[in-house]
Parts: C-alpha cells; structure tokens; sequence
C-alpha cells in the first residue's frame, strides 16, 4: 500500500493511503473523539464529535469534516484542537445531551456510558440549547432486550450491527426531522419482530438505549426465600469477561473468583455450564455418528446457540430437520438438575430456582420456550447476563478482585477441556471432534486441537479422515459464527456447492465470548483491543491447562449416564436433553384489524 | 401529417390544471365539433405557459391570441367568434395585449419580452404528449447527432466547452461532472434525472417534465453515451401525477419509435430509462439520499467521497443531473458551446429558469439569461409587489438560501453572486416578500420546514435546527432575548460548519441572512416586543378606535368574554385576557378596532 505524509496538529505521520483521519491520528499519538464510530461497522459520520479543521497543500477544505471517514492525502495538515473545533465538537455533544434522558445516575450503563465518558473528556458543564425532547418509548416486552429511546442518541451502531454484521436488520430509522427515531418496523415491539435476541445491538449501544431485561430482583427474592433450593450454572464463556466488570484486562479468565462470588451471593450450589457441555458432545456427537451411519439427515447443525436456532426457525425453515436435537447446555444442565440431581440429592424439584449465568441475551428467550420443560418443570428459571452477574457483585458488596479462587460444587460442577472451549467460535466443533474421532478410531488419540476451526474468520472449513463402517471417509466440517455468516454457508448448503457432514454456528461473531450478555468494550478500547481473540484465547488457555480435555472423559458425565441416563441418545436422553423447532412467521401481528389501521395510515 | 387552420393550445400544467383546464379543452372539443370545425382545428393540451398568475391559459394560433383566466362559460363565445368568424373576443384576452388598438403578439407582452426560453422552449408549444410534436421541433437530433458523429469524449468536451452548470443549486460544471464519470471501468454505470423537486414553491422541474418530457430523455441518452451508461433512472416526486403520467408516455414512446432502447440510431449504443417515485422525502433531492431511495432504501445521505461518479447508484459510477440542467443539453448539442454562451455570464452561461411566487403580480414561471438583474425578474417580469405595496425582500434558492434586500436588486443572477451576499441559486424558487411580510415569521417558516425535512442522521442538522426553530418561536412570542440572537447565530454556523450534507449546510442559510440584512427586525421583537409587519400573533394587540359606537357587537361575539363597555359608550378590550383570534375585529361593523 503506498504511503502519504499526513500532519496532524504539528506532527508528521507517514500512514497508507487508504487510512482516514482518525487513524493517522491516533498513529501521531492524537484521540479525536468519536461517539457514532465503530470501525468496520458504523463509518457513517453522523454525530459529528471527530470534526477537524483541514487544510490540503494550504488549500483550506470547506466546512469542518468527519475525520471518521476522511481519507488522508499527501500534503494534508489536520488540525483537532482549534477553538473552532473545540467549540463544534462541545456544541455537537450539547446538542445530543439536550436530546437525551440525562438520568445518568440511575442508569444501567453508569460508568460505561461512552457518552457519558465523552462529556467527561470534553469537560461538558453545561447544555446551553435545552428544548423539547423525542417522544420517550419503552418496549420491555420481550424476555432479552429493553430499547428505551429516550436515551437513544440515533448513532446508528446497533441499525449497521444488525443489518450489515448480523444480516438480519429488524432496527432501523424511523420518521424523519426531529422525529427520527431507531425501532423496529412500524414501531413493534422486540418481542414481534423477527429479531434474535442475539445482543448484539447491546454491545454496539453507547448508552443505555438498548439493555438486556433484568432478572436481578428475581433471582435475589430466590435466594432470599428459604424454601428455595437455588442453583446456578456458569457457561464457558462468562468466565473469560466477568473480570472486565472489576476492572481485569479483557479475556482474563475468573472461574475461580467467579465460583467464589457465586457461593458469597447464596447460591445453594454453584455449578458450571462447562459440565452440560461435555453432556452436549456425548449426545451430540452420537446424533452425528447415528446420522452419518444410518443415512440420517446431513449436514449436521449444532444447535447450543438459541440466537442462531430462532434465526433458522425464521429464516431457514428448511433446514430445521438438519439441526440437532439436542437442546442447549443450558437447558440440558437445567432439565439434569430438576431430575438426576434432584433425585440424587432427595430433593423436591419444584423447590429448586435453576439460574443460568449466560454471555447471551438470546438464552432468556430460549429459557422461556414453552417446551423446554420436563414434567412440568421449566428446566431453566431464570437467566442472567454476565453484566447482570457483575452487578449483583457489586450489588452484595464483594471485593472481586480480593476472593480466592474456589471450585465449583459436585456433582454437575466437573468439565473437561472440550467443554471449557464452547465459548468460543469453533469450540463445539473441536470439542465434537476430539470425542467423535475417539470414537471412530477406537484410541484416545493425542492430537487433539484442530487449530482450523480455530480464530475469527467468518466461515471456517476442516475436513478429518475417520474410519466410518471400517472405510476411512474425508468428514468435512464448517463453522460459521455470526448470523450473516450462517446463511453464507447454509445458501452454499442449498445451492449444492457445498457438502459438509457437520455445521457449527454461533449466532455471535466470535462466538459466545462475544455474545449480547458480556462485558461492554467501548468502541475506542476495540480499536486496541479485540474481545473476541483475547477471551477465546482465555478458553483455550483455560483447556490446554485441565488434565482432561475431551468430554467423554468427564468423570461426572459418565458417571450421569452410568447411574441415571444410561446412553447418550437413549431413552431418557430423548426425554430431558433432545427438543423440537418450529418455522415461525417473521412479524407477528395479533390483531389483523390493527394491522389494516396502520396500512390505512400509511397509505394516507 | 395533418395541416389544420388553427390551433387551440390550453395549458396542461398542473396550475392550470388545478383550475379546471381540462373541463375547458373538453368544452373546445365539444364546440368545436358542433360546428363542424374539427377537420379544420385541432385542441392540444401543452405544458406550461409560465404566467401561471393569468391562468387557466389558452392560446389560439396563428393569431397567437392569448386568452387569460379562461372558464368553461366562455369557451362557446370564443369558438363562435374566433374560430368560426374570425373575430378576436377582446374582452378574454390577457389585459396586457389589448390594451392598446393593436394587439400585442406575445413576444411583446412585458412577461415574456425579457425572457430567453431554452429549457422551456417547448413548453407551452407542444403536445407533450406526442413524440411526433417534439421532433418536429428538432426533438432527437442531437441525440442522432451525437451517435453518428461524435465520440464520447467529444460530447464530454462540448459540454464542458459551453460552461452549463448544474441547475439544481449546487452549480457544479456539469461537462466536469460527466468527465468523472467517462474514464471508470464498470460493468453498469448509470444515469440519473434528480427530478425530486422539493422546495416550497418551486416548480420549475415539474414544469419542464410536463411541458417537455422527451427533451429530459433525449439528454438522459446523451449523458448515457457520453459516459458509456445503458441505464436511466428518473426520481421524481410521486406528488407530480402530470409529470409522472407524461414521462411514462414519453418513455413509450421514444422506446416505440427506437430512440430509447437498443442499438440507437444503428450506432450499437443502447439506453433504458425507468421511473422512480419519490415519496416525499425533500432530502430526497440530495444526490447520495436519492441514490438510497432507488435502491429502496431509507432516504438517507452519506458521506462524500465516494463521490457518486465512482461509486454511486448500487456502488456503480453513476451521474446525477437535474430536470433543467439536461433539457439544455440537447440545444447545446445541436447549436454548439459558442450558442449557449452567447446568453448569460463569462462564469455562469445560458439561461436560469425562476419559479417567481409569494407577494408578486405575475406569479409564474420565468426563464431569463444569467446576469439579469433581480430588479428585471421582480419588476419588469414580475410586475412589482400587488396592491402597491413596497418591495421588502426576495427569497432565493428555498430553505437553503437566503433573504435579499432592496440594496441587492441591481446584482446579476448567477451562482457566484448570490452565493456572495449570503444566498444562493438553489434549484430557482424565487419567492418575492413585501412590507407585510414578518422576517423573523419567514426564517422560521423556513426553519420549521429543515426541522421537519432533516434525515435525521447527523446530529447539528436533526437537534440543531429544533433548538433554532426554539428560539425563534421565543423570539415572535416575544420572549427572546438579545443572547438568544446570539445563541442563534452561534448555533447557524454550527450547523452549517459541521452538517453532514448540504441540507444541513445550508439550513441555517433563512436565518443568517435574515439576521444580517434585517436584524432591525429581530431587535424590535426582542427589545419591543413588537412585530413591525403586524404578522407574529402574540405580540399584536387589538386595540378599539374612538370610531366605537358602543354596539356591544364585539363584546358579544368574543369568545373568552375579554371586551367590556356599556351600550353607546367606547368599549376595551382586555389584553390580559383577549386570546387574539380577531373575531372582534371581523364582526365589527364601523371598523374600529385594529390590530397594532
């Protein structure tokens, strides 16, 4: 790529050409605020905050640009620090608080707010345009996401997250002027859209505008109840991001920490999702092998992520007979509990509250399917995020930082390597293959990371050679992570240009350490750091340091099907672990005589 | 073809339209028949004549009689007299060209003495309805011309050559435009006609399209050959039914006739144009939001660059020039560079067409050379003020322009000096204000337009404008205060430094050249509260005149009970409690209460 001078308040910088402003300053060691910027994602210079003053070989450029979008050129001398743009940029940032609900201390986002953070920076002390405010709407309908638009500052990032990163595009801008506001289709609610509950849109949320729903209170009123026998689950994932919340570098791995505040926050039992994930290889890959030998549906599609299910059940209805059966981790933890550990334990199932801490919005929708219940007990009660688990922390009063680390309790509390890497995008793949190919071969085979299906790039392929019926057969396998990624591969699928044995999809990018539900990263600290590399890089730490890494060697899992289960996909597998989809219709519309109205609206 | 003795034109612009000149050609038809002249006469409904003030308009050739406020009623008359005697029904005729013995021709007539008519040299002449009618003017030469005998790059230089500038507002050399374009290597580029007209009371595009739509699509091919485009878009407004109804016919047409389609004039060139309608949006007309709207998107502008000539219209270059600007483009074509520059300014050539409106004799449709001074469109053209009531100020280029004084009636039209005392050319809305006119009142009217018509993408346009238009509520409530003038313009500047397109840029403009040239204005709401043109509602007070003979009339008509005063004696009003809504004032039989 050639290179250009570029001189940025008085310093020289010699960046690509195809750099833009705000890049080749922060090479010259300069900030230039940004609000609506979110690289790769949202580079549409709507806010107005990275304003500059520029001029090219002394030719001044008219009015104040976007350097979040300004490509540099040879010659080009940027100044950010001017009167002009100091005043422009406080004026631009006035102008949006004026806008905005400024309940700042009671907001959820207290503290990592950007915007607040922004006001900060700028040394905002007043808002001197006050006036009339956007029309204030909450819909808290659904079971994962709040959109709350009075403190939507219109940047965009969830719209271009959602469209562009997800290809779904449920969000979007509304009306026009003043009144433009972002929300839905003809301003339904979350819970009537074709929307995912992926989260996504959390995590590109500056402010507080998009949140997930809250089960704090219920999960507290459990715990306080001493009728109540309260679990809770961990997933992988939530252990590499929890420590952000305390002030840990991003992907610093906490199980330790975590299980200790989990049991100083009166949990009866703390045990881990990582437990039910090896549960999952076991049912999952003998669904694969059953498949695969007995001529069963192919491609095989994974189906722990309850974004990427509802997207298919949406989007795809014609694959639903290729996606396991096998419900989530979270579930099949859930639907254990209330039977074998119940039993176990001599205790009354309807007694027991099962909470799931989860990196996922997605999974308090999947937790209040109608049918993930056994015999009348939901298998999951409540689900929290992992933000809502660090604020319940805080809540208590625990020092984080200063727990010891501690184990989580048996006899659901014991996992594997494989089932500390779901977290990541590929992880259940690896997982998968590490017992699968045990299986096949009839070894316990040493080599077992399969570095292909590893890292961040949308659709990944591995082929392995396994002796299926005694003939070595080339299994081709895919991950895609990212629900614009699924249908890249599934489109693929159907035109026939592709074969694949097995699918793994995550409906995040990245996987579920980048999941709705994790610590927030601001957009300028993703500009250093990457969330998705660091905490699967947390995961993969975290296997390689287990003395036992394929699920099948999780003596606790055995040890379910020895005394209780007594196969993987038997009898009573099918009963509590293997669920069912539905094709599901994308805007649902309850009452069709409204629908008419708002047509009749429309067209006048 | 055809020969008849005489034709009957009646305007079928949407003006006319509105008033009934349908029922009025129908009525000709109708007479016509029953006297057994329709072998001999031929009706054609034609685009606009552009003194839209004397409408419905009919004109009768050869004579030229120009026949103004036409009805129903009078149709008869006229086709018994004229047509079938012979004799000119002076009476009906524009008041202008029978007031003197002989009767003025057209060309004479004060409203189009001035006039150069380029773009809008067929409107008012043709049938827009009929190709035939078009190329009997010329219509398609340029386009045969221009495949048989020229190179792209050779139409791209003659263009550039003749200085024809963008008459959408901006003014960007279009021959430029089009060399931007030429060299991408694409597998489609396209070519689009911004025919979103938005600006309260313009109207010159929708005049052009119904007056002369197949000028529009000549040009389209040209600038498609000229780039090496196959593929047209037209976005225009839904809210123009005519234009949209007689583009769909011209499109026909041309395709029947092989001057739209494949292997054009046998050159092997091939071009296709499709209608796009606009819902409404008036940011729309902003290029990177127009190209959005075609794709089916939310009207939305982007950032620029990429500028549309590389990547434009689905990512490919595309070129984006207004209704105006293409219907110059065959005439340039066909007479050369040297033509059109021989009409206008050494820096802006050729011809503007104005939409004049607002406190104007001759509301209409004008189309001078650049540099004619605004005293000529105003006066001279446009008659002066009605009522004789003095010349205030003159509104240029819509809600992105600005509000010009007497002090600047001498100036010459063109982009550079507008632009210099704060206005600009904009897409030609001209709307004339006289001393009943509130400044302030005008600059929120305005104001209160962009707040409305904002994209509501960047942050100084969507929450900028509100806060403006806050203020100036303030200020005609008669609650503003000195800082909140200065508030004003600091936020103005905002605006326009740091808005993401040029809606945004040039929002503000109403306001900052309102406060420039009429601050006088502004100061006498704030410090005395008071609406020097009687317009702003809460600072007026209705005030009874010792003209009272104490009817009671007024103080039984008042809805909140707020005049007092017995039978035969002066009555009050009470301005505490008066709500001003001026049922006193209408009720009153002896006109003694005014409004101060």
């Amino acid at each position: 790529m050639d290179k250009v001078n570029v001189t940025i308040n008085g310093i020289t910088v010699n960046v690509p050409k195809d750099y833009t402003v705000l890049m080749a300053a922060r090479e010259a060691g300069i900030d230039i605020p940004t609000l609506c910027f979110l690289k790769d994602i949202n580079e549409i210079a709507a806010c107005r905050v990275c304003v500059v003053e520029v001029d090219v070989k002394g030719v001044p450029m008219r009015n104040l640009p976007a350097s979040c979008v300004l490509q540099v050129q040879d010659g080009m001398n940027v100044r950010t620090n001017t009167p002009k743009v100091r005043s422009a940029v406080k004026m631009n940032v006035e102008l949006i608080l004026a806008n905005h609900n400024r309940e700042c201390l009671t907001c959820l986002r207290n503290g990592t707010c950007e915007l607040q953070k922004l006001c900060d920076e700028l040394g905002i002390d007043d808002i001197e345009f006050q006036g009339a405010k956007r029309e204030a709407k909450i819909d808290n309908l659904s079971y994962s996401i709040v959109r709350d638009s009075s403190k939507c500052i219109l940047c965009g990032r969830c719209v271009s997250t959602c469209r562009d990163v997800q290809g779904i595009g449920i969000l979007d801008f509304t009306k026009r002027g003043f009144k433009t506001e972002v929300a839905p289709a003809f301003d339904f609610s979350m819970k009537d859209v074709p929307c995912v509950y992926c989260g996504q849109c959390i995590q590109a949320c500056p402010v507080a505008a998009l949140r997930e729903r809250s089960y704090i209170d219920d999960v507290w009123d459990a715990i306080d109840d001493p009728e109540k026998f309260v679990v809770v689950q961990t997933a992988p994932a939530v252990r590499a991001s929890l420590g952000e919340e305390f002030g840990y570098p991003v992907g610093t791995d906490v199980t330790g920490k975590m299980v200790a505040a989990l049991k100083r926050l009166g949990f009866d039992k703390v045990f881990d999702t990582n437990f039910s994930a090896d549960l999952t290889i076991l049912e999952e890959g003998t669904e694969l092998l059953s498949r695969v030998t007995n001529g069963g549906k192919l491609p095989m599609i994974t189906s722990c992520s309850p974004g990427w299910i509802r997207y298919c059940e949406l989007n795809y209805p014609e694959f639903l007979d290729n996606l396991s059966t096998c419900k989530s981790p979270q579930q099949m933890f859930g639907a254990i509990v209330k039977s074998y550990y119940a039993e176990k334990e001599g205790i009354d199932p309807s007694k027991i509250v099962s909470v799931s801490v989860m990196p996922c919005t997605s999974k308090k929708t999947e937790a209040n399917r109608p049918e993930m219940e056994v015999d009348g007990y939901r298998d999951v009660d409540y689900s929290l995020t992992t933000r809502e688990l660090g604020d319940m922390i805080k809540r208590a009063r625990i020092s984080f930082t200063k727990l010891p680390d501690e184990h989580t309790d048996s006899i659901l509390g014991d996992y594997t390597g494989a089932g500390a890497i779901f977290g990541a995008t590929g992880g259940v793949m690896e997982a998968a293959l590490r017992t699968v190919a045990d299986i096949l071969t009839g070894k316990d085979l040493d080599s077992i990371e399969y570095q292909a299906v590893r890292g961040i790039e949308g659709v990944k392929e591995a082929s392995v050679v396994l002796p299926i019926g005694g003939v070595d057969t080339e299994v081709k396998v895919a991950v895609a992570h990212g629900t614009a990624n699924a249908a890249k591969v599934l489109e693929s699928v159907k035109a026939g240009e592709k074969d694949y044995h097995f699918i793994e999809v995550m409906a995040c990018p990245g996987g579920c350490v980048h999941g709705g539900g994790q610590s927030h990263v601001s957009a300028k600290a993703r500009l250093d750091v990457n969330p998705k590399i660091n905490r699967a890089n947390a995961l993969y730490e975290l296997d390689r340091s287990l003395p036992k890494r394929k699920s099948h060697k999780n003596p606790e899992v055995m040890k379910l099907y020895e005394d209780y289960l007594k196969e993987p996909n038997g009898h009573l597998s099918h009963k509590l672990l293997h669920t069912h989809y539905v094709k599901r219709d994308s805007y649902i519309v309850e009452q069709e005589e409204e629908f008419a109205k708002m047509l009749e609206k429309l067209d006048k | 073809m055809k020969i008849f003795r005489s034709h009957v034109l009646v305007c079928g612009g949407t003006g006319c339209s509105s008033s009934n000149s349908a029922l009025i050609k129908q009525r000709f038809e109708e007479k016509i028949k029953e006297l057994n002249l329709d072998e001999e006469i031929q009706v054609v409904s034609t685009g606009c004549f552009g003194l839209c003030e004397e409408g419905p308009i009919v004109i009768i050739y050869p004579e030229g009689s120009f026949y103004a406020r036409m009805t129903v009623e009078r149709v008869d008359e006229i086709c018994e007299e004229h047509l079938l005697k012979g004799r000119i029904v002076r009476k009906y005729l524009f008041d202008e060209s029978a007031r003197e013995e002989k009767i003025k021709p057209l060309s004479e007539v004060e409203f189009y003495k001035k006039q150069k008519r380029v773009a809008l040299r067929n409107c008012g002449v043709i049938n827009p309805e009929d190709i035939s009618e078009y190329i009997a003017r010329d219509g398609y030469m340029a386009l045969g011309k221009v495949l048989t005998e020229m190179t792209p790059t050779e139409v791209i230089q003659l263009v550039k050559d003749s200085g024809l500038k963008g008459r959408g507002g901006a003014g960007f050399s279009t021959g430029m435009k089009w060399s931007f374009a030429a060299p991408n290597q694409a597998d489609q580029k396209y070519v689009i006609c911004n025919a979103d007209e938005g600006d309260p009371g313009a109207f010159m595009d929708r005049s052009v399209l119904e007056g002369d739509p197949h000028a529009v699509l000549e040009a389209m091919a040209i600038a498609g050959y000229a780039i090496g485009a196959t593929k047209g878009f037209i976005y225009v407004r839904a809210e123009y039914p005519i234009a949209v109804h007689r583009l769909e016919i011209a499109i026909k047409q041309a395709k029947e006739t092989g001057l739209l389609g494949k292997n054009l004039f046998n050159s092997g060139f091939d071009f296709d144009v499709e209608i796009r309608l606009g819902a409404g949006a008036f940011v729309c007309g902003e290029e990177t939001a127009l190209m959005q709207s075609i794709e089916g998107k939310r009207g939305m502008s982007r950032n620029k660059p990429p500028f549309p000539a590389n990547k434009g219209l689905w990512g490919k270059p595309t070129i984006i020039n207004n209704v105006e600007t293409l219907a110059n483009v065959p005439q340039i074509i066909l007479n050369g560079p040297g033509w059109f520059k021989s009409f206008g300014t050494v820096k802006s050539p050729g011809t503007k067409v104005f939409a004049l409106g607002g406190k104007i004799n001759n509301t209409g449709l004008v189309e001078v050379p650049m540099g004619t001074a605004l005293r000529e469109v105003i006066y001279d053209i446009g008659g002066g003020c009605p009522n004789n009531k003095e010349f205030k100020a003159v509104q240029t280029g819509g809600p992105s322009g600005g509000c010009l004084t007497k002090d600047h009636l001498d100036i010459p039209i063109d982009y550079d000096n507008l632009t210099a005392v704060g206005s600009m050319m904009g897409s030609g809305g001209m709307i004339v204000m006289d001393e009943d006119n509130c400044m302030v009142d005008i600059a929120r009217f305005f104001l209160d337009f962009t707040v409305d018509e904002s994209c509501g993408k960047c942050t100084p346009c969507r929450e900028g404008t509100k806060r403006m238009l806050e203020i100036l509520d303030k200020i005609t409530e008669g609650k503003g205060t000195m800082e909140d003038l200065d508030k004003l313009e600091k936020l103005a500047i905002n605006i326009k430094e740091t808005s993401l397109c040029g809606l945004g840029q040039t929002a503000p403009n109403p306001v900052l050249s309102t406060l420039k040239y009429f601050r006088d204005e502004y100061e006498a709401h704030v410090l005395e509260k008071r609406c020097p043109a009687g317009v702003c509602q809460s600072l007026l007070r209705y005030i009874i005149t010792m003209d009272c003979k104490g009817c009671t009339k007024c103080a039984r008509i008042c809805p909140v009970g707020a005049i007092e005063g017995k039978v035969k004696e002066i009555h009050v009003i009470n301005q505490d409690k008066c709500i001003k809504c001026g049922a006193c004032m209408d009720a009153c039989t002896f006109h003694a209460i005014i409004k101060k």
